[in-house]
């Protein structure tokens, strides 16, 4: 409701006049105050993209296959794609706030301020230990009016390896997942690995890790007590003070 | 309308009392009449319905107070009251918070399915907080309920509705292991001592189950879960 009470005043400020129509886009331009936290017991993640970007962008879509750079992102970590690909788009970033991991019940915390028509709001960062799982927001519509805003995040399968949920690679399109220094200590070694396909090739929720109790063999390298989440994985509290 | 009504009723009673210092100047020896004002009570009604497949819920722990007291905080370590609480059940330790406007529990545990309502008054504050706090039995300190809600904008008649998450004390490491479970599924310890995990709240992780590949839990797919776990009403009954 609220946002098509807006869309109708952005439609008669057009049918007024020019000058009507860039007051209220500067209305649009924004500061935002972006805490990111991570609500799980034992899932990492790796650094955060925040983008601030028009409405006809969008950093992934469910349902839909994920981007070359969704991809490098939910298999590897690697937000540099998405960096350039919004920064062609005249996004605003708010780039790594956590600088480097976020462990669990951590929050990571930076400013944003958004030029006019970068009217949505997205987050995503790679889950570890997982293969391509990630935490996702699409779009969100940055409101118009000052306050404290929260939203929680569910975490997101790419579709685009299978959750062999063992120790390996993540380059793109090379099994396993990636297990920077902190991590290593904690998971075990040796799984014969879970999934060897893709039971779904498109951006979904994600089904959530197994895990086992083995840690020097069985099918997962996962800690089946500790490595594992429920929706939602992720508060994410936005402050708007313009 | 409750709120600005008391206000007003609040000025007339300094405004009695003004008058009766007023009279004491005067060598008027009669007692001078102490007005004293009706409490004005503000009554809720929290109804909790229990979401989960198999997890009996213990008795609901539902406190009024002030916007000091914090149950849980995601990321710091739970109070030895709330650990009492996700690990054993008892809510004892966590009501007994003397600074606490009012308290209700429960008297049994409440199972999956089943739904309790229990009513909680204060006089005359009208912006409390209400905190609700459970354990699910059937783990090792998971527990659910909501935090420190601000009342203060609810009329009479307003019902306030949350679906809860469940939470994980992380006092407690989630073995699922025979006698570390207080529920039907085990019949074991409740709470245990000192701090055996990584001693911060987060949100749950889930049960894994003997069903789901945990050889030495106790648990079944059964007693599996997700969020949400609980469902809480709030409503302002005056």
């Amino acid at each position: 409701m609220f946002r098509s009470t807006v869309n109708l005043s952005v439609k008669s400020a057009l049918a007024i006049s020019a000058t009507a129509l860039s007051m209220m886009s500067s209305l649009q331009a924004a500061e935002l105050d972006i805490t990111v936290q991570n609500l799980t017991q034992g899932i990492y993640f790796t650094p955060i993209l925040v983008s601030a970007h028009s409405v006809d962008a969008s950093l992934f879509e469910l349902g839909a296959t994920a981007s070359t750079e969704l991809q490098a992102m939910a298999e590897g970590g690697d937000i540099s794609g998405l960096v350039s690909l919004t920064d062609s788009l005249s996004a605003n970033n708010l780039i790594n706030p956590a600088q480097g991991l976020l462990a669990p019940a951590q929050s990571a915390a930076g400013m944003l301020s958004t030029d006019d028509g970068n009217a949505v709001l997205s987050i995503v960062a790679m889950m570890l230990p997982t293969n391509d799982g990630f935490i996702g927001l699409d779009n969100w519509a940055i409101p118009s009016e000052a306050g404290t805003y929260t939203v929680y995040l569910n975490a997101y399968d790419a579709g685009t390896e299978a959750n062999d949920e063992v120790r390996g690679s993540g380059m793109p399109g090379m099994a396993g997942f990636p297990v920077p220094g902190p991590l290593s200590p904690l998971l075990g070694e040796g799984g014969t690995g879970r999934d060897a396909t893709i039971a779904n090739a498109t951006v979904h929720i994600h089904p959530g890790n197994i895990g086992d109790d083995n840690e020097s063999g069985g099918v997962s390298d996962v800690n089946n007590t500790v490595q594992r989440w429920l929706n939602p994985v992720a508060k994410v509290t936005i402050v708007i003070s313009e | 309308m409750k709120p600005f009504n008391s206000k007003l009723r609040l000025s007339s009673v300094i405004a009695t009392l003004f008058v009766v210092a007023g009279c004491s100047d005067n060598d008027n020896n009669e007692e001078p009449q102490i007005v004293v004002p009706a409490p004005v009570p503000y009554t809720y009604q929290v109804t909790v319905t229990n979401l989960t497949h198999a997890q009996p819920l213990s008795p609901i722990a539902v406190a009024l107070h002030n916007s000091d007291v914090e149950w849980w905080t995601i990321g710091e370590a739970a109070s030895d009251a709330l650990a009492s609480l996700a690990e054993s059940g008892s809510n004892e330790a966590l009501l007994s918070d003397t600074t606490l406007f009012a308290s209700a529990t429960g008297n049994a545990p409440l199972p999956p399915g089943n739904s309790v309502t229990l009513a909680i008054i204060v006089d005359d504050i009208d912006n409390a907080r209400i905190s609700v706090a459970t354990m699910l039995v059937n783990t090792n300190d998971a527990f659910s309920g909501v935090n420190g809600v601000d009342l203060s904008s609810l009329e009479v008649g307003d019902v306030y509705q949350r679906n809860a998450l469940i939470y994980d004390a992380g006092t407690e490491e989630n073995t699922e292991a025979i006698g570390t479970i207080p529920g039907p599924a085990d019949s074991g310890e409740g709470s245990s001592e000192g701090r055996e995990d990584h001693n911060v709240v987060t949100l749950h992780p889930g049960v894994v189950t003997a069903s789901d590949g945990l050889t030495t839990s106790v648990l079944s797919a059964d007693h599996k879960f997700d969020n949400p776990g609980v469902l809480i009403s709030i409503t302002r009954m005056e």
